[in-house]
Protein backbone atom coordinates (compact mmCIF):
# COMPACT_ATOMS: atom_id res chain seq x y z
CA UNK A 1 0.00 0.00 0.00
CA UNK A 2 1.28 3.42 -1.02
CA UNK A 3 0.46 5.31 2.18
CA UNK A 4 0.90 2.69 4.89
CA UNK A 5 1.76 4.23 8.30
CA UNK A 6 1.29 7.74 6.90
CA UNK A 7 -0.80 10.31 8.73
CA UNK A 8 -2.49 12.95 6.62
CA UNK A 9 -4.75 15.96 6.98
CA UNK A 10 -7.45 16.71 4.44
CA UNK A 11 -8.82 20.26 4.12
CA UNK A 12 -11.89 20.76 1.95
CA UNK A 13 -14.14 17.73 2.37
CA UNK A 14 -17.71 19.03 1.99
CA UNK A 15 -19.80 16.13 0.75
CA UNK A 16 -19.60 12.93 -1.27
CA UNK A 17 -19.10 14.92 -4.49
CA UNK A 18 -15.96 16.62 -3.16
CA UNK A 19 -12.63 15.93 -4.86
CA UNK A 20 -11.30 15.74 -1.30
CA UNK A 21 -13.64 12.80 -0.74
CA UNK A 22 -12.23 10.86 -3.68
CA UNK A 23 -8.69 11.64 -2.50
CA UNK A 24 -9.47 10.66 1.09
CA UNK A 25 -11.09 7.37 0.08
CA UNK A 26 -8.09 6.36 -1.99
CA UNK A 27 -5.60 7.52 0.65
CA UNK A 28 -7.45 5.45 3.25
CA UNK A 29 -7.49 2.45 0.90
CA UNK A 30 -3.73 2.92 0.55
CA UNK A 31 -3.32 2.65 4.32
CA UNK A 32 -3.24 6.29 5.47
CA UNK A 33 -4.62 7.45 8.81
CA UNK A 34 -6.65 10.61 8.19
CA UNK A 35 -7.76 13.83 9.84
CA UNK A 36 -10.26 16.27 8.40
CA UNK A 37 -11.33 19.87 8.88
CA UNK A 38 -14.59 21.62 8.16
CA UNK A 39 -15.51 25.26 7.61
CA UNK A 40 -18.76 25.53 9.58
CA UNK A 41 -21.71 23.56 10.95
CA UNK A 42 -23.46 23.33 7.58
CA UNK A 43 -20.39 21.58 6.17
CA UNK A 44 -19.75 19.53 9.30
CA UNK A 45 -23.22 18.02 9.09
CA UNK A 46 -22.35 16.77 5.60
CA UNK A 47 -18.76 15.66 6.02
CA UNK A 48 -18.73 14.12 9.50
CA UNK A 49 -20.45 10.84 8.50
CA UNK A 50 -18.04 10.52 5.56
CA UNK A 51 -14.98 11.22 7.70
CA UNK A 52 -16.17 8.75 10.32
CA UNK A 53 -16.68 6.09 7.66
CA UNK A 54 -12.92 6.37 6.98
CA UNK A 55 -12.15 6.03 10.72
CA UNK A 56 -10.85 9.61 10.90
CA UNK A 57 -8.74 10.26 14.00
CA UNK A 58 -9.35 14.00 13.86
CA UNK A 59 -12.36 16.05 12.76
CA UNK A 60 -11.69 19.71 13.51
CA UNK A 61 -13.21 23.09 12.67
CA UNK A 62 -11.03 25.31 10.52
CA UNK A 63 -11.84 28.48 8.65
CA UNK A 64 -8.63 28.98 6.66
CA UNK A 65 -9.21 32.73 6.75
CA UNK A 66 -8.36 32.56 10.47
CA UNK A 67 -4.72 32.18 11.54
CA UNK A 68 -5.94 31.36 15.02
CA UNK A 69 -8.05 28.40 13.84
CA UNK A 70 -5.19 27.11 11.70
CA UNK A 71 -2.91 27.26 14.75
CA UNK A 72 -5.47 25.36 16.81
CA UNK A 73 -5.72 22.61 14.19
CA UNK A 74 -2.00 22.00 14.22
CA UNK A 75 -1.81 22.11 18.03
CA UNK A 76 -4.41 19.37 18.05
CA UNK A 77 -2.52 17.43 15.37
CA UNK A 78 0.65 17.63 17.42
CA UNK A 79 -1.17 16.42 20.54
CA UNK A 80 -2.82 13.52 18.72
CA UNK A 81 -0.24 12.41 16.18
CA UNK A 82 2.96 14.21 17.14
CA UNK A 83 3.68 14.67 13.45
CA UNK A 84 2.03 14.75 10.05
CA UNK A 85 3.17 13.15 6.79
CA UNK A 86 0.91 14.74 4.23
CA UNK A 87 -1.59 17.51 3.72
CA UNK A 88 -4.31 17.86 1.09
CA UNK A 89 -5.52 21.39 0.34
CA UNK A 90 -8.78 21.24 -1.59
CA UNK A 91 -10.19 24.64 -0.75
CA UNK A 92 -11.30 27.50 -2.95
CA UNK A 93 -13.87 30.24 -2.77
CA UNK A 94 -15.01 33.22 -4.77
CA UNK A 95 -18.17 35.26 -4.46
CA UNK A 96 -20.97 34.20 -6.78
CA UNK A 97 -21.00 37.54 -8.59
CA UNK A 98 -17.32 37.07 -9.42
CA UNK A 99 -17.96 33.73 -11.17
CA UNK A 100 -20.02 35.13 -14.00
CA UNK A 101 -19.85 38.05 -16.38
CA UNK A 102 -16.54 39.78 -16.99
CA UNK A 103 -13.29 39.41 -15.03
CA UNK A 104 -12.60 43.08 -15.62
CA UNK A 105 -15.54 43.87 -13.34
CA UNK A 106 -14.10 41.99 -10.34
CA UNK A 107 -14.25 44.14 -7.21
CA UNK A 108 -11.22 44.76 -4.99
CA UNK A 109 -12.92 42.93 -2.13
CA UNK A 110 -14.00 40.02 -4.37
CA UNK A 111 -10.42 39.66 -5.58
CA UNK A 112 -9.09 39.76 -2.03
CA UNK A 113 -11.52 37.13 -0.78
CA UNK A 114 -10.84 34.76 -3.68
CA UNK A 115 -7.06 35.00 -3.40
CA UNK A 116 -7.04 34.85 0.39
CA UNK A 117 -9.29 31.80 0.66
CA UNK A 118 -8.05 29.91 -2.37
CA UNK A 119 -4.36 30.79 -2.53
CA UNK A 120 -2.99 32.27 0.68
CA UNK A 121 -4.63 29.42 2.60
CA UNK A 122 -2.12 27.01 1.02
CA UNK A 123 0.78 29.18 2.16
CA UNK A 124 -0.64 29.43 5.69
CA UNK A 125 -1.26 25.68 5.94
CA UNK A 126 2.16 24.79 4.53
CA UNK A 127 3.83 27.11 7.03
CA UNK A 128 1.90 25.59 9.91
CA UNK A 129 2.38 21.99 8.79
CA UNK A 130 6.08 22.12 7.94
CA UNK A 131 7.38 21.95 11.56
CA UNK A 132 5.27 18.81 12.08
CA UNK A 133 6.54 17.11 8.93
CA UNK A 134 9.43 15.69 10.91
CA UNK A 135 10.18 12.85 8.50
CA UNK A 136 9.65 15.01 5.44
CA UNK A 137 6.26 15.33 3.90
CA UNK A 138 4.05 15.88 0.90
CA UNK A 139 1.63 18.73 0.35
CA UNK A 140 -0.94 18.61 -2.43
CA UNK A 141 -3.34 21.21 -3.73
CA UNK A 142 -5.99 21.23 -6.45
CA UNK A 143 -5.95 23.50 -9.45
CA UNK A 144 -7.74 23.81 -12.75
CA UNK A 145 -6.96 24.72 -16.36
CA UNK A 146 -8.52 28.15 -15.81
CA UNK A 147 -5.17 29.02 -14.19
CA UNK A 148 -3.48 28.76 -17.60
CA UNK A 149 -6.13 29.94 -20.05
CA UNK A 150 -9.12 32.24 -19.86
CA UNK A 151 -12.12 30.01 -19.18
CA UNK A 152 -15.53 31.65 -19.42
CA UNK A 153 -17.00 32.56 -16.01
CA UNK A 154 -14.04 31.10 -14.08
CA UNK A 155 -12.68 34.65 -13.87
CA UNK A 156 -11.09 35.58 -10.54
CA UNK A 157 -10.82 31.92 -9.62
CA UNK A 158 -8.54 31.39 -12.61
CA UNK A 159 -6.30 34.15 -11.35
CA UNK A 160 -6.35 32.61 -7.87
CA UNK A 161 -5.42 29.22 -9.33
CA UNK A 162 -2.56 30.77 -11.33
CA UNK A 163 -1.25 32.27 -8.11
CA UNK A 164 -1.80 28.89 -6.45
CA UNK A 165 0.31 27.06 -9.04
CA UNK A 166 3.03 29.70 -8.66
CA UNK A 167 2.81 29.27 -4.87
CA UNK A 168 3.34 25.53 -5.32
CA UNK A 169 6.66 26.29 -7.03
CA UNK A 170 7.80 28.81 -4.43
CA UNK A 171 6.73 26.60 -1.52
CA UNK A 172 8.50 23.63 -3.11
CA UNK A 173 11.68 25.70 -3.36
CA UNK A 174 11.39 26.85 0.27
CA UNK A 175 10.47 23.52 1.85
CA UNK A 176 12.48 21.16 -0.33
CA UNK A 177 15.56 21.32 1.92
CA UNK A 178 13.37 19.94 4.75
CA UNK A 179 12.30 17.02 2.59
CA UNK A 180 8.84 18.44 2.03
CA UNK A 181 7.41 18.16 -1.47
CA UNK A 182 4.66 20.46 -2.72
CA UNK A 183 2.61 19.64 -5.83
CA UNK A 184 -0.70 20.40 -7.49
CA UNK A 185 -3.14 18.38 -9.52
CA UNK A 186 -4.87 20.31 -12.27
CA UNK A 187 -8.05 18.29 -12.49
CA UNK A 188 -10.45 18.24 -15.41
CA UNK A 189 -13.95 19.54 -14.73
CA UNK A 190 -15.62 17.57 -11.94
CA UNK A 191 -19.08 18.22 -10.67
CA UNK A 192 -18.67 19.33 -7.06
CA UNK A 193 -20.62 21.56 -4.72
CA UNK A 194 -18.19 24.38 -5.55
CA UNK A 195 -18.17 23.78 -9.30
CA UNK A 196 -21.95 24.12 -9.29
CA UNK A 197 -21.38 27.72 -8.25
CA UNK A 198 -19.81 28.48 -11.63
CA UNK A 199 -22.28 29.75 -14.21
CA UNK A 200 -22.81 27.27 -17.05
CA UNK A 201 -20.81 24.49 -15.40
CA UNK A 202 -23.18 21.71 -16.52
CA UNK A 203 -22.78 22.75 -20.16
CA UNK A 204 -18.99 22.76 -19.71
CA UNK A 205 -19.05 19.10 -18.69
CA UNK A 206 -20.75 18.19 -21.95
CA UNK A 207 -18.27 20.15 -24.06
CA UNK A 208 -15.28 18.55 -22.34
CA UNK A 209 -16.70 15.05 -22.71
CA UNK A 210 -16.94 15.52 -26.48
CA UNK A 211 -13.53 17.09 -26.95
CA UNK A 212 -10.90 15.61 -24.61
CA UNK A 213 -8.53 13.03 -26.11
CA UNK A 214 -10.11 10.33 -23.95
CA UNK A 215 -13.62 11.56 -24.99
CA UNK A 216 -14.96 11.68 -21.46
CA UNK A 217 -14.73 13.66 -18.26
CA UNK A 218 -12.26 12.67 -15.59
CA UNK A 219 -13.60 10.56 -12.71
CA UNK A 220 -13.03 11.80 -9.16
CA UNK A 221 -11.46 8.41 -8.35
CA UNK A 222 -8.83 9.04 -11.03
CA UNK A 223 -7.85 12.25 -9.27
CA UNK A 224 -7.82 10.25 -6.03
CA UNK A 225 -5.32 7.74 -7.43
CA UNK A 226 -3.05 10.44 -8.87
CA UNK A 227 -3.21 12.19 -5.50
CA UNK A 228 -2.16 9.07 -3.60
CA UNK A 229 0.78 8.73 -5.97
CA UNK A 230 1.93 12.32 -5.40
CA UNK A 231 1.44 11.98 -1.64
CA UNK A 232 3.45 8.76 -1.54
CA UNK A 233 7.13 7.85 -1.70
CA UNK A 234 6.54 6.72 -5.28
CA UNK A 235 6.67 10.43 -6.18
CA UNK A 236 9.75 11.11 -4.04
CA UNK A 237 11.51 12.87 -6.91
CA UNK A 238 8.62 15.14 -7.82
CA UNK A 239 8.12 18.59 -6.33
CA UNK A 240 6.83 21.97 -7.49
CA UNK A 241 4.87 20.21 -10.21
CA UNK A 242 1.34 20.71 -11.51
CA UNK A 243 0.11 17.38 -12.84
CA UNK A 244 -2.81 17.46 -15.27
CA UNK A 245 -5.39 14.79 -14.54
CA UNK A 246 -7.87 15.96 -17.13
CA UNK A 247 -8.33 13.17 -19.71
CA UNK A 248 -5.84 15.16 -21.80
CA UNK A 249 -7.79 18.35 -22.42
CA UNK A 250 -4.84 20.69 -21.81
CA UNK A 251 -2.80 19.32 -24.72
CA UNK A 252 -5.33 20.42 -27.31
CA UNK A 253 -4.75 23.46 -29.48
CA UNK A 254 -8.31 23.65 -30.64
CA UNK B 1 -48.02 8.78 -8.40
CA UNK B 2 -45.69 8.57 -11.42
CA UNK B 3 -42.38 6.81 -11.03
CA UNK B 4 -40.61 10.15 -11.66
CA UNK B 5 -42.59 11.69 -8.84
CA UNK B 6 -41.74 8.81 -6.52
CA UNK B 7 -38.06 9.09 -7.32
CA UNK B 8 -38.04 12.88 -6.88
CA UNK B 9 -39.94 12.61 -3.59
CA UNK B 10 -37.46 10.03 -2.34
CA UNK B 11 -34.51 12.29 -3.22
CA UNK B 12 -36.13 15.24 -1.45
CA UNK B 13 -36.80 13.12 1.65
CA UNK B 14 -33.19 11.98 1.77
CA UNK B 15 -31.50 15.27 0.92
CA UNK B 16 -33.60 17.46 3.20
CA UNK B 17 -34.02 14.86 5.97
CA UNK B 18 -37.80 15.39 6.07
CA UNK B 19 -40.73 12.99 6.43
CA UNK B 20 -42.32 11.71 3.23
CA UNK B 21 -45.79 13.06 4.14
CA UNK B 22 -44.35 16.60 4.35
CA UNK B 23 -43.17 16.37 0.76
CA UNK B 24 -46.40 17.28 -1.03
CA UNK B 25 -46.18 18.23 -4.71
CA UNK B 26 -46.39 21.95 -3.97
CA UNK B 27 -44.42 22.13 -0.70
CA UNK B 28 -41.69 24.73 -1.27
CA UNK B 29 -38.19 23.32 -0.68
CA UNK B 30 -36.95 26.47 1.00
CA UNK B 31 -39.96 27.97 2.83
CA UNK B 32 -41.78 24.80 3.84
CA UNK B 33 -39.11 22.09 3.89
CA UNK B 34 -36.31 24.22 5.35
CA UNK B 35 -33.72 23.73 2.61
CA UNK B 36 -30.66 25.99 2.67
CA UNK B 37 -28.67 26.94 -0.41
CA UNK B 38 -26.30 23.96 -0.09
CA UNK B 39 -29.28 21.60 0.23
CA UNK B 40 -30.71 22.96 -3.02
CA UNK B 41 -27.44 22.47 -4.91
CA UNK B 42 -27.04 18.95 -3.51
CA UNK B 43 -30.63 18.11 -4.44
CA UNK B 44 -30.07 19.25 -8.02
CA UNK B 45 -26.89 17.14 -8.14
CA UNK B 46 -28.81 14.14 -6.80
CA UNK B 47 -31.52 14.64 -9.45
CA UNK B 48 -28.87 14.89 -12.17
CA UNK B 49 -27.27 11.66 -11.00
CA UNK B 50 -30.54 9.79 -10.57
CA UNK B 51 -31.95 10.78 -13.97
CA UNK B 52 -28.58 10.88 -15.78
CA UNK B 53 -29.08 14.43 -17.07
CA UNK B 54 -27.52 17.85 -16.61
CA UNK B 55 -29.76 20.61 -15.29
CA UNK B 56 -28.50 24.06 -16.34
CA UNK B 57 -28.49 26.76 -13.64
CA UNK B 58 -31.26 28.76 -15.32
CA UNK B 59 -33.53 25.70 -15.19
CA UNK B 60 -32.51 24.69 -11.67
CA UNK B 61 -33.48 28.12 -10.34
CA UNK B 62 -37.06 27.58 -11.50
CA UNK B 63 -37.47 24.31 -9.61
CA UNK B 64 -38.84 25.19 -6.18
CA UNK B 65 -41.06 22.19 -5.36
CA UNK B 66 -41.63 18.55 -6.31
CA UNK B 67 -44.30 19.36 -8.92
CA UNK B 68 -41.97 21.74 -10.76
CA UNK B 69 -39.18 19.16 -10.64
CA UNK B 70 -41.46 16.45 -12.03
CA UNK B 71 -42.79 18.71 -14.80
CA UNK B 72 -39.26 19.69 -15.75
CA UNK B 73 -37.94 16.13 -15.71
CA UNK B 74 -40.86 14.79 -17.77
CA UNK B 75 -40.21 17.39 -20.45
CA UNK B 76 -36.45 16.94 -20.33
CA UNK B 77 -36.57 13.13 -20.45
CA UNK B 78 -39.13 13.16 -23.28
CA UNK B 79 -36.81 15.40 -25.30
CA UNK B 80 -33.77 13.18 -24.68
Amino acid sequence: MLLENKKGLVFGLANNYSIAWAIAQEARAQGAELGFTYLNEAIEKRMRPLAESLQASLILPCDVASDEQIAQVFQEVERTWGKVDFLVHSIAFAREEDLEGRYVDTSREGFRIALDTSTFSLVALARAAAPLMKDGGSILTLSYYGAEKAVKNYNVMGVAKAALEASVRYLAADLGPEGIRVNAISAGAIKTLSAKGIRGFSEMLGTYAERTPLRRNVEPAEVGRAASFLLSESASGITGETLHVDTGYNILGM
Amino acid sequence: MSSIQEKVTQIVVEQLSVEEDQVTPTASFVEQLGADSLDIVEMVMALETAFEIEIPDEDAEKITNVQEAVDYLEKKLAAA
